[in-house]
């Protein structure tokens, strides 16, 4: 059962693959240093739980068209629940757990599947999101459109870089990687986007406090109300 | 607004995810997906090299449980104790974490 985006050993060039590993380390020793932060007795349990979320949803391929399969990578999912940095430790754990335990994705591609799925998935969906909170009023129907577009385009993120990775490393031409990853991705995507919308809203409907990002309550007349100091 | 309590919240989400990956990952697609079909499709697939550890150390290779001759119940034994394992390793990294020293400022 092999999973989509996880880079196997010997897909990449060592140089590559060692090379991914620095910006990787990095970040995931910035990401352990601020989680003390950022954790509180909700998150405790909520990061094991997406942790085990995750994972599930990646064992679950779907056919997608012309004998393709895919399936979740959750990036988008965590960071909205976690926010960046705590949703990029989850990504790190679980890959980490896929590579050691399960063989799914290479040891020395664990850099750079690092890079894809936690820094490029996680991290930049979590910053994204932030970023657009501050930008625009974020209602109930701007946030789900969001998460959408923000799963979609994490999907379509982690196929350009790698195969941008593959193309460095000569593994195949980069306009032939480029071109067969993006395509292929674009479907795998909406199906990301269709079920972290699913995911997101029965998180809304339960728990809407557990999401680090969520939108503003503002469904009724904002008559009266009093701007938060 | 009417909440759910968090432990009914975190029973029900592992719950969730328990049994997607034990009863629903022995039915999924076995299509290669989609970095694998690209491989096959421009010629690479050839190129991946799993190392000795990967071959033969790994204890849950290919997420078939080791000692289980039935294809499904393996997948499903794998995906039932990964999960499993993953909520463990998560939770715990975070308890760990919160417990790591005070990050600049008096507790």
């Amino acid at each position: 059962m092999p999973v989509a985006l996880h880079i196997p050993d010997g897909f990449l060039s060592i140089g590559v693959a060692l090379a991914a590993w620095l910006p990787a380390i990095a970040v995931v020793a910035y990401a352990l240093r601020v989680a003390d932060r950022q954790l509180d007795d909700e998150r405790v349990p909520l990061l094991g739980v997406l942790a085990a979320f995750v994972f599930a949803v990646q064992m679950l391929n779907f056919p997608v068209a012309g004998g393709t399969s895919g399936h979740l990578m959750g990036a988008a999912l965590v960071a909205v629940l976690l926010g960046p940095w705590l949703a990029c430790l989850v990504m790190v754990v679980v890959l980490g757990a896929q590579a050691f335990l399960f063989a799914d994705g290479g040891i020395t591609a664990l850099g750079a599947n690092i890079i894809v799925m936690g820094i490029l998935g996680a991290l930049l969906a979590g910053f994204v999101f932030g970023w657009a909170q501050r930008a625009v009023r974020m209602t109930r129907p701007v946030f789900l459109g969001l998460v959408a577009a923000v799963s979609w385009g994490a999907v379509m993120l982690g196929a350009a870089a790698t195969a941008i990775l593959l193309g460095i490393s000569g593994t195949v031409p980069l306009g032939t990687a480029l071109g067969a990853m993006l395509g292929v991705h674009a479907l795998i995507g909406i199906g990301e986007a269709v079920i972290t919308v699913a995911a997101v809203s029965a998180v809304l409907a339960s728990r809407p406090d557990l999401l680090f990002f969520r939108p503003t309550t503002e469904a009724e007349p904002v008559v009266g109300r009093v701007q938060e100091a | 607004m009417r909440t759910i309590p968090l432990k009914l919240f975190v029973v029900v989400a592992l719950a969730v995810a328990i049994g997607l990956a034990t009863a629903v990952s022995p039915f999924a697609s076995s299509s290669p997906d989609g970095l694998n079909k690209v491989a096959e499709d421009k010629g690479f697939a050839g190129a991946e090299a799993p190392g000795a550890y990967q071959e033969d150390g790994a204890p849950v290779a290919g997420y078939a449980f080791p000692g289980v001759e039935n294809e499904r119940l393996a997948t499903g034994l794998a995906g039932f104790t990964g999960t499993l394992g993953l909520f463990a390793l998560g939770f715990g990294l975070a308890r760990v974490l919160r417990r790591g020293p005070p990050s600049g400022h008096p507790a």
